[in-house]
């Protein structure tokens, strides 16, 4: 499923958030999105779910502008998680996982049987089948995350647009989301604050100040020049010896 | 899922309807035998028998007369007052993200009351109006206002909406107030003043037949509209933004439900009066009970409202013998204790 931006900007009042973004994102590729904080990460990925109207340029999902699309045929294709969301209604983990089923259903297509072989199939892929029945108040913050990834795999999109999916995980469910989104094979753009996670992406993409500096395979992109430019830190890629698997060693400017 | 909810939904849903018809036909039948004169429950099923199906049973015209024309009127008017509220703060709560959020937010009963006093009062309308009409007007005058407030303030933009449209419904609700106050002092003499404060405390006495065929098309489509949309109401549980990325159309709905929960509180209030806290406690007392999943979670609040103001209804007649209490005076009473034990209670189960 191809999305592409065409010169996409966003203002709000007299703030330029974004201008002249231009980018296609592949089919099947997984897209990390990195830039400081303030960069324009999360409006980008809003603009991409069509949840904000771009001041300037458009999104295109599959050749056709996403602004003429109804917002179910949407959410069909596209699949996207806030940084953060919330509630105080009294609901299970599932009944959570379940609300991604929503653009799938109408009077003429109620909750079937498939709906819950998906919707506990979401579950088990991001490790929380044994906390289906748990309710929404007593999960930490890396399980409610994860119950949100579990919603937009339920909503079996073809794209899915990750705002910092890693931000409260542990460790090893950083580790284990993000080989998840890399194994499916889905579309994925990823908006990511840890710049090693980057360099398992396919392409990374480089924000700053609204602008996209930088778009290309992470070993290529991430130089020491553009990593001085862009996040003000000395960085070096180096090999870890054990597998040759590349890592950045990052330390601050003397 | 609350450990009510899973018993409730354990049994078929044939059942679960019936159920439900049977509690509210119950309670429509206390509130017609119980008042001032008792009427055995018997009698009236009677009275009924013979005005629906011609059962031709001998009968006091009397009686049947009270029966009919204003206990009847009286029980049905009070029913779909009570579920239209109910649902009515149902949606506002789901859609504006807000536990506190009932019919009223939005200025409604205070644009009412507005123009109920201009009506009677101030004599504006020249007696061309009646003072249901005037209380409708006044209702729907200060909602658009609110809106229009709101939007102006930014209020159709994603999640910030919700406090927008909060905001400024207390802005249009105290503006509202105060012109009230105003016409009331500069105007009303004691007897007036009396009979609004009655008014607007919630009264049912006046209500007839004309009424009825009002309230019931008028709640039973709303009620409808809202069930018709549960699913969309559920996708809102994350907020707007997660609302629409699960392909709601959000403003749309937004806009299609807030204005018909205005409308339908217009037409309530401007029948009865404002009668507080059904759209407040009602919605959590529902949830309580099936969860808050919204299509249970909207038959059983229309219900409950209606069964629970048919009950307000007959309590304000029977407390102090020989006169009738303000209807919105029961639903404080037994609302704001009730609201304390839910909040309580809710805690606890954290």
């Amino acid at each position: 499923m191809s999305l592409e931006t065409h010169a996409l900007g966003w203002t709000t009042g007299r703030t330029v958030v974004l201008q002249d973004i231009s980018l296609t994102v592949r089919p099947g590729e997984t897209l990390g999105l990195i830039g400081p904080n303030g960069s324009g990460k999360s409006t980008l990925l809003r603009l991409m779910a069509g949840l904000l109207r771009p001041s300037t340029g458009h999104v295109e999902l599959e050749g056709r502008p996403l602004a003429a699309l109804p917002r179910r045929e949407i959410a069909q294709r596209i699949a996207w998680v806030a940084q953060q969301a919330d509630t105080s209604d009294r609901i299970t983990a599932r009944d959570a996982v379940e609300l991604g089923r929503t653009p799938w259903l109408s009077a003429n297509d109620p909750w079937s049987p498939a709906d819950d072989a998906i919707v506990k199939g979401a579950l088990g892929d991001v490790g929380m089948g044994d906390l289906a029945a748990r309710q929404w108040c007593t999960l930490s913050g890396g399980e409610r995350q994860r119950v949100h990834i579990a919603r937009a795999l339920a909503q079996r999109a073809s794209v899915l647009l990750l705002d910092e999916p890693t931000n409260h995980l542990d460790v090893h469910h950083q580790l284990s989301i993000l080989s998840l989104v890399r194994r499916l094979p889905l579309t994925s753009v990823v908006a990511l604050h840890d710049l090693n996670h980057a360099l398992g992406c396919d392409r990374v993409a480089v924000l700053k100040a609204g602008r996209l500096l930088a778009l290309g395979p992470p070993r290529e992109i991430l130089t020491p020049e553009l990593m001085r430019g862009v996040f003000d830190v000395c960085a070096h890629i180096l090999t870890d010896p054990a597998d040759g698997a590349p890592v950045l060693r990052i330390h601050p400017i003397h | 899922m609350t450990e009510a909810a899973a018993r409730a939904s354990r049994l078929p849903r044939p059942s679960r309807a019936l159920l439900t018809c049977a509690v509210l036909a119950a309670a429509l039948v206390a509130g017609i035998s119980i008042g001032e004169t008792r009427i055995p429950p018997l009698t009236v099923l009677q009275a009924l028998a013979n005005r629906l199906f011609g059962a031709g049973l001998p009968l006091d015209p009397m009686d049947e007369g009270i029966i009919w024309n204003y206990r009847l009127t009286r029980a049905l008017v009070a029913a779909c007052c009570g579920a239209g509220l109910a649902v009515s703060g149902v949606v506002l709560q789901a859609l504006l993200r807000n536990p506190l959020a009932d019919p009223y937010i939005m200025g409604i009963s205070a644009g009412a009351s507005t123009g109920a006093v201009a009506v009677t009062i101030a004599g504006f309308g020249a007696g061309a109006l009646s003072l249901s009409m005037g209380a409708f007007g006044g209702a729907v005058l200060a909602f658009a206002l609110v809106a229009l407030l709101a939007r102006a303030a930014g209020g159709s933009v994603g999640g910030r909406g919700a406090v927008q449209i909060v905001l400024a419904g207390i802005a249009g609700s105290q503006l509202f107030n105060a012109l009230t106050s105003f016409i009331i002092t500069k105007s009303a003499n004691a007897d007036q003043a009396r009979g609004i404060m009655f008014w607007l405390l919630g009264n049912l006495s006046g209500v007839r037949w004309h009424d009825v065929a009002l309230a019931v098309p008028v709640a039973l489509a709303g009620v409808a509209l809202c069930a018709a949309h549960a699913r969309a109401l559920d996708a809102f549980t994350f907020g707007s933004d997660s609302a629409a990325a699960l392909g709601v159309p959000v403003r749309r709905v937004q806009a299609v439900l807030i204005g018909a929960s205005a409308l339908l509180t217009a037409v309530m209030v401007s029948m009865v009066g404002s009668i507080g806290f059904v759209g407040l406690v009602i919605p959590h007392a529902a949830r309580l009970l099936v969860g808050v999943r919204h299509a249970r979670l909207i038959p059983a609040a229309a219900l409950s409202g209606a069964v629970f103001l048919v009950t307000a209804d007959i309590l304000s007649r029977v407390i102090v013998p020989g006169q009738v209490l303000p209807i919105g005076v029961i639903t404080a009473l037994v609302g704001a204790p009730a609201f304390a034990l839910i909040l309580i209670r809710g805690q606890d189960r954290r």
